[in-house]
């Protein structure tokens, strides 16, 4: 179903945690809130479930005002970043117990209760798992029984809190790609919550970017690496250099061709890999060294070191891959030339 | 409930302790001698000394002390009123619990405080505090009288007294234990459509069980060995308004021995048996 939150703010004591937010979320879409901590995303997600009220604003759940609703009557299934797994219940049980708190008119018989959590079980791999209890799991298991148990109730959204923060680093690529299949599969609004760019630009379908309680862009994930609306967002998505032209002279930017006509700002910011390096020529006037390069598996990242006008010394990054850079035969402190293919430019 | 973690025996823990660490041998030969002779000092020869003096006259003489109609009466009064102060303070005790960790407003830490004030206020003046309410000269005496309302030297103020006495101690085993589990099992039930009711007893009591029976265990222990406030708003009416600590003493100053240790008898039977309750709970809780 699809969601619309309309000017939702909300203050804790003086602190605010979220201004004025308008966002839609089609249905069917898979959406990351994507912010460093405190930028209140977590707060937003607890807004639209019903967790936490707003101090103004309204949440619309597929057309219709839920505002005013009580958690249990939004219809909505919530993933906690920590699981909250009943742990003196079984895994069965946990599954079950949405089914089994329904008022008795609209409850399934047991018969159907225990066809559905096994099918839920097998939906996420796990229902060899379905008599132990939450303490005997490891987190990637607990975290799908945790999806289990909030897909039980049919939700019409599912909000996952930082789904993945608590786990190791490979189970988390793992379940990534098994959250993104399942999304497509079962095809139900999510939105997840997570700090990860990373995660956000791999899961998602749509991202939407916060800070300091405001929305800074919403797009797809390309949108947002090719097209950052503002400074914060392209530094928050991927790396960048980032070049002030108060500090670095404008004249090094268009000796590695900036075009200086469309100039619309006065900080440069350059991606990696729009960066290209090449082996110095002799006669021409080089002024950057490299200092040293780090494997990322397939691309290279190379950390140049650019002597300002007074001496100054500033490190630029460049990314290229593997056999690219091999064939440039460069050795630690190689004079070398680059040329900047792009750059985004703000005030 | 489960084997994979079995308790790891005292002899164990000493076998990894670092030779660093350990004491010489006459130095913990000392310490453990002083520690045992002081228990046995202390805790055991006063507990034997009241099964011995109880029995001093003989089985039967022990029977006739307990089943003479005013022990009957003061043991009837004791069971009585845990029967209602007890359950009472459970529900407070959950509740106040419930308020403290689960919401914020304010004046919560002078309510965590006031939590605590029956630990540090002598009983002698709780009884008090009572005896100025509600007592002939105190402040509602007036209005108590004129409709014929008997609390102080009536089983009422025995009930309220005990009551103020033993308000701790359910809220404080509950309270610690309920912030360390925070509440996000009981908002992933409500997310799943339980009611707050249905949510309380299904996820929120199993979790807070072993603590809650504990604090229970404790409530009862105090609420029936209560001596200091229940002794001045009693007025120590025999057949009436006598609880088994008060007649223990009433019997111990008419020199009545046999009468006095057969009481204190029942009540040291308590607490041993409160002890053996109170460790099999922790080790429970330990274990889970």
């Amino acid at each position: 179903m699809s969601i619309l939150l309309s000017n939702i703010s909300k203050k804790f004591g003086t602190f605010t945690a979220l201004d004025n937010i308008n966002l839609e979320i089609p249905e069917g879409e898979l959406v990351a809130l994507l912010g460093p901590s405190g930028c209140g995303k977590t707060t937003l997600l607890r807004i639209i479930a019903g967790l936490e009220s707003t101090d103004q604003g309204r949440v619309l759940i597929s057309g219709q005002d839920r505002t005013d609703h009580d958690v249990s009557q939004r219809g909505i299934g919530f993933v906690f970043q920590h699981y909250a797994l009943f742990r003196h219940m079984t895994v069965f049980e946990n599954v079950a117990f949405g089914l089994r708190v329904k008022p008795r008119r609209e409850r399934p018989n047991n018969d159907f209760i225990t066809k559905k959590v096994h099918a839920l079980l097998e939906l996420v791999q796990l229902d060899w798992l379905h008599d132990r209890y939450p303490d005997q799991l490891s987190g990637g298991q607990r975290q799908r029984i945790a999806l289990a148990r909030a897909l039980a109730v049919e939700p019409s959204v599912l909000l996952l809190d930082e789904p993945f923060g608590a786990l190791d680093a490979s189970v988390r690529k793992d379940l990534r790609q098994w959250l993104r299949n399942l999304h497509h599969d079962l095809n139900v609004t999510s939105i997840f919550v997570t700090h990860d760019q990373e995660e956000a630009m791999e899961v998602a379908s749509q991202v939407v970017v916060l800070n300091h309680g405001r929305i800074e862009q919403q797009g797809s994930p390309g949108d947002i690496y090719d097209h950052p609306a503002n400074a914060f967002v392209s530094r928050f998505i991927g790396h960048t250099n980032i070049f002030d032209l108060e500090e670095h002279d404008a004249d090094w930017l268009q000796t590695a061709g900036l075009p200086t006509a469309n100039w619309q700002g006065k900080i440069a910011h350059v991606r990696p890999h729009d960066i290209v390096i090449e082996k110095s020529t002799s006669h021409s006037d080089a002024f950057v060294t490299l200092k040293d390069w780090q494997h990322l598996g397939s691309l290279i990242r190379i950390e140049l070191v650019k002597s300002g006008s007074h001496g100054s010394a500033a490190s630029v990054y460049a990314e290229m891959p593997n056999d690219q850079f091999r064939r440039l035969h460069l050795k630690k402190g190689d004079k070398v030339d680059l040329r900047i293919r792009h750059a985004h430019w703000f005030h | 409930m489960n084997a994979m973690t079995q308790p790891v025996s005292p002899a164990k823990l000493v076998e990894r302790q670092p030779l660093a660490l350990q004491d010489a041998d006459w130095v913990r030969w000392s310490l453990i001698a002083i520690a045992v002779s002081f228990i046995s000092l202390f805790i055991c020869l006063p507990l034997g000394l009241v099964i011995f003096k109880a029995f001093s006259k003989g089985v039967a003489a022990y029977w006739a002390a307990l089943s003479e109609p005013d022990a009957l009466a003061a043991i009837k009064l004791t069971v009585l009123t845990a029967l209602v102060t007890v359950p009472l303070n459970t529900v407070f005790g959950v509740a106040a619990a419930w308020a403290i960790t689960r919401f914020e407003f304010k004046g919560k830490s002078l309510l965590t405080t006031l939590i605590d004030l029956p630990f540090s206020v002598s009983p002698v003046i709780s009884g008090l505090i009572f005896v100025l309410v509600f007592g002939a000269e105190g402040w509602v005496g007036d209005w108590l009288i004129e409709r014929d309302i008997k609390i102080i030297f009536a089983i009422p103020g025995i009930m309220l007294a005990t009551l103020f006495i033993t308000f701790p101690f359910v809220a404080r085993q509950l309270i610690p234990l309920m912030q360390e589990m925070g509440n996000q099992e009981e908002e992933a039930a409500l997310s799943l459509g339980a009611s707050g009711w249905k949510t309380f007893w299904a996820v929120t009591v199993p979790n807070i069980k072993w603590a809650l029976l504990y604090g229970v265990l404790l409530c009862n222990a105090r609420a029936m060995g209560e001596f200091g406030a229940v002794s001045v708003v009693s007025g120590h009416i025999r057949g009436l308004t006598n609880t088994l600590p008060l007649h223990v003493e009433v019997n111990y100053n008419e020199y009545n021995i046999v009468g006095a240790f057969a009481g204190a008898s029942i009540l040291a039977a308590l607490a041993v048996v409160t002890l053996i309750l109170k460790t099999a709970l922790e080790w429970r809780q330990a274990n889970r």
